[in-house]
């Protein structure tokens, strides 16, 4: 084992639990923070992403094992699993471009007419009436042109 | 013609028909209005054919000597053409029972008798007689076609469908066994039920088509059930004699063989069954009470198909079944007064029936009806007198009667397809011709003398009468049943007479039905056929009168154009009513045809031919029916000639029996009542059942997967969150159930 004979700090060598332990608490805190972001989220992309957390999440686990057992399979593994989700957000982003062109939103909800039909539509609850009284935002000088947004954009971007 | 053998002229005489109307069926769309040369070609050359063979057949069976009769020797022809059907050892004959050929080890196993259906034509004098009948009527008819149907869409289909029932109805009368007959009684009804709805567009002509086919069945029925009891009782259903191939003599129903020994047809309740199953089915063919309803209804056809199948020949079958197993019948005195009793019934009801309708083919379908009936009455008689009777009155029907038709159908033509005679009137002038047929027919059907119809009448009433009044006919005598004996075999395929020697099989024992041959029923038939002889001359003249006379009136439907036919179908009319006025004083004076058709081998058995009595004239019997006859012309005269309506005042004379006899008797709301309602009721009571029940408990099955899926699709939201969310609970659930698992 090339690994073992290195003249590391032991925190790092193989077989060491502490390290384990750390790596395996990210990983976990990475899948965990997907999780909830693909349950909580619906923006297409953003679900998208944090799908991508969470496959992160195992691949830290998994160099984290193949570190401690010594046995690099699981790093190699890692770095297919690198590869085929590459490839998999590709074809994935193809399929969150044509939805939006379908509906012209990224809100997932816009796809719930799949469901059954004898169900009634989910509507989304009301949001609490935000503070009416505008922000005193602070007043700069101009500093170059003003970005022109316009109404197709701003319509979409409450949405997202 | 000489060249030709009379076996190769049998084939030919249905088989024309049948290239006619395959090649009327194909060609029809690109001959057009040409379409009715290859059925009439067909049918004139099928005619030729038919006529050369009764005149061989004529030949064959000698002139008469002298008016005095004499036992004839029967003359048969069988052409077998090929064996439709066999079955090897079907029915083992028991002992005793008269299927079992003689002289062998009787109903031993040596005896399984093979189910064998030849396609066997026959050729005797019935069957040239009706063969010359049929190509001729239905030539002349086919001719008045080409000019009564020149504008029709469906032209070629109608020449089609009149070619193809001539070659049902020749290969029925031509058939030489049971099963071939029930083919070919079907294909004759099928023709039938196409030609009633010709114009199957209009309502009336489809409900009228479909009530016929029905009406039919049910004498289908007792033809296919009587079919069934021959071939268990007598193990064959050949009409002939076949030889078999170790050199015995199989026996056919009707063959000369077992014609030939009195005690070789079986009586008793076995025959009377049989009689009667095949008396159902001829009266539901030749519409005779209680199965006369469809043919009234049938004139919605075209009137040459009216003319041709329900007037002169395919109603006729019943007739010609009944002679054809005559001696079946002669067995059986119960069954055979039953045939009598049926016949002069509907003859009666029918002709009462005809004096109130105004329908001018109304009024002729029900005096064919009633004709028909007279002819029954006359086979009921089972006398030699009275079979010969009846086909001398279907044949001068067929031609007085078509007639009829014909002309009705010209007038029909003229009047723009109004055929209400009320509505009018005084046709002589416009319709020289065809008033002048017409009246020569309507001479005939009345029975007045010299018309055809006279003869053939007067010969009914003189059989009905002697069987009346046996006493009142002393020059009745017997001809020795050995007499027949001698002359048993006269078929070219069967060398050898088999003469049995023993009495097998014959059931003596008599039915609860012979008792109504008594002579009191033979008096009441007597003069009930003498009162229909009279209401035959009073409807026939009152159409007359009704149509031809009184001041000419032509309905608004005819148009300016109400003229007289065109000579393609005056032709047809000249041409009939040659043989309507003649043909019965040449047949009767010359006692031709009823010599001729003694040869028949059914009618020239012993149990027939003794029956047999010296040609006469009964001027007694004519006096009376000609009295009838003129009575019914007078009242007719003085209630319709000249007139320009119905006459009031014969309905104030009827009374309530005008409304019974205007309403046919009840007979449409009787069976409306008694069968179909009921049906109706039973049909809707299993639709009940059906779509609520059956299908209920169909639907109930069918309710528990969908109801399953009603827990589960509520989890269908459409939401992918919701999905995720179900599958990280999954999730959560293995590892939780895994921990359990794992948790020391």
């Amino acid at each position: 084992m090339m690994v073992s004979s290195c003249p590391i700090s032991p925190l790092l060598a193989a077989g060491s639990m502490p390290l384990l332990h750390n790596a395996l608490i990210v990983g976990a805190i990475l899948f965990a923070l997907g999780l909830v972001g693909i349950l909580t989220r619906r923006n297409l992309i953003v679900m998208f992403l944090s799908a991508e957390l969470m496959l992160q999440g195992i691949s830290v686990s998994l160099v984290a094992w193949s570190r401690y057992h010594g046995d690099w399979g699981g790093q190699v593994l890692v770095i297919f699993v690198l590869t085929v989700a590459a490839c998999e957000a590709a074809v994935a982003l193809v399929f969150v471009l044509q939805a939006f062109a379908r509906t012209g939103r990224l809100d997932a909800a816009a796809w719930q007419s799949l469901r059954d039909e004898s169900l009634a539509r989910t509507v989304d609850r009301e949001l609490p009436a935000s503070d009416a009284t505008p922000a005193s935002w602070p007043r700069l000088s101009p500093a170059g042109v003003l970005p022109t947004g316009g109404g197709e954009d701003d319509q979409q971007r409450q949405h997202i | 013609m000489q060249s030709i053998s009379p076996t190769s002229l049998l084939v030919l005489v249905p088989l024309l028909p049948l290239v006619g109307a395959i090649l009327t069926i194909i060609l029809g769309r690109v001959l057009g209005s040409r379409a009715h040369l290859p059925a009439i070609a067909g049918i004139a050359a099928a005619a030729a054919a038919a006529v050369t063979l009764l005149l061989a057949t004529a030949g064959q069976v000698g002139g008469t000597s002298g008016g005095h009769t004499e036992p004839v020797r029967p003359v048969e022809m069988i052409s077998t053409l090929w064996q439709w059907a066999t079955v090897d050892a079907a029915y083992t004959p028991p002992a005793g029972s008269p299927a079992a050929i003689p002289g062998t080890a009787v109903g031993g196993q040596g005896d399984a008798r093979a189910f064998s259906i030849p396609v066997a034509l026959r050729l005797d004098p019935l069957t040239a007689t009706m063969l010359t009948i049929i190509t001729c009527v239905g030539l002349l008819v086919a001719i008045y076609s080409v000019g009564y149907m020149h504008d029709d869409p469906g032209y070629p289909r109608f020449f089609a469908l009149v070619s193809l029932f001539v070659f049902s109805m020749a290969m029925l009368v031509a058939a030489s066994n049971f099963l071939i007959v029930y083919v070919f009684w079907e294909a004759v009804g099928a023709c039938s039920y196409l030609l009633i709805g010709f114009w199957f567009r209009k309502p009336e002509a489809a409900r009228a088509a479909k009530k016929a086919f029905l009406v039919n069945r049910i004498g289908d029925f007792g033809l296919a059930i009587a079919t069934f009891l021959l071939w268990m009782t007598y193990g064959t259903l050949d009409f002939h004699d076949t030889l078999s191939a170790d050199g015995t003599i199989l026996p056919g129903i009707l063959g000369q063989t077992r014609l030939a020994d009195v005690s070789g047809i079986v009586g008793g309740t076995v025959g009377t069954a049989i009689c009667l199953l095949l008396l159902l089915a001829a009266c539901g063919k030749s519409a005779q009470l209680p199965l006369h309803v469809w043919l009234p209804d049938a004139m919605e056809g075209p009137t040459p198909a009216s003319a041709l199948i329900h007037a002169a020949t395919m109603v006729t079958a019943g007739i010609y079944l009944i002679t054809r197993a005559s001696p079946l019948f002669v067995a059986c005195p119960g069954a055979l007064t039953m045939v009598s009793i049926v016949g002069a019934t509907t003859a009666l009801v029918a002709a009462l029936i005809a004096t109130v309708q105004n329908d001018l083919k109304r009024v002729l379908a029900y005096s064919t009806i009633s004709q028909l009936g007279y002819m029954f009455a006359s086979l009921g008689t089972g006398t030699m007198l009275g079979f010969t009777a009846a086909i001398f009155h279907l044949v001068t029907h067929a031609f007085f009667k078509a007639l009829l038709f014909l002309g009705a159908g010209s007038v029909m033509h003229a009047m723009g397809g109004v055929i209400d005679m009320r509505r009018f009137g005084g046709l002589r002038r416009i319709m020289p011709i065809t008033a002048a047929t017409f009246l020569i027919g309507g001479l005939a059907l009345a029975g007045v003398a010299p018309f055809a119809g006279f003869f053939s009448k007067d010969e009914i009433l003189a059989t009905i009468h002697a069987k009346a009044w046996p006493n009142a006919h002393e020059t009745h005598h017997e001809v020795a049943p050995a007499g027949g004996h001698a002359a048993a075999s006269q078929s070219p395929f069967l060398p050898v007479s088999h003469r049995r020697t023993t009495a097998i099989g014959a059931d003596s024992g008599g039915t609860t039905l012979d008792a109504l041959d008594r002579p009191a029923i033979w008096q009441t038939l007597y003069w009930m056929a003498l009162l229909t002889a009279g209401l035959t001359a009073f409807y026939t003249f009152r159409a007359i009168f009704m149509t031809f006379t009184g001041p000419t009136r032509v309905p608004d439907e005819a148009g300016h154009h109400a003229h007289e036919s065109p000579p393609v179908m005056t032709l047809p009319l000249i041409l009939l009513a040659v043989p309507s006025a003649l043909a019965g004083w040449w047949l009767f004076s010359t006692n031709w045809l009823a010599h001729f058709l003694s040869a028949t081998p059914s009618l020239a058995a012993p149990a027939v031919a003794r029956t047999a009595v010296p040609h006469a004239f009964h001027v007694d019997l004519a006096i009376q029916g000609t009295l009838a006859a003129a009575i019914g012309i007078v009242i007719a005269a003085i209630g319709h000639l000249g007139r320009r309506s119905d006459s009031p005042q014969m309905e104030r004379l009827l009374g309530p029996l005008q409304t019974l006899f205007a309403n046919k008797f009840y007979f449409d709301q009787i069976y409306s009542g008694l069968i179909v309602k009921p049906l109706e009721a039973v049909a809707m009571l299993a639709a009940l059942i059906d779509r609520h029940l059956i299908d209920g408990l169909v639907n109930a099955v069918a309710l528990i997967p969908v109801g399953l899926g009603g827990i589960v699709r509520r989890m269908q939201s459409g939401l992918v969150q919701r999905y995720a969310l179900a599958g990280v609970m999954g999730v959560l659930m293995i590892v939780l159930a895994l921990a359990w698992q794992l948790r020391d």
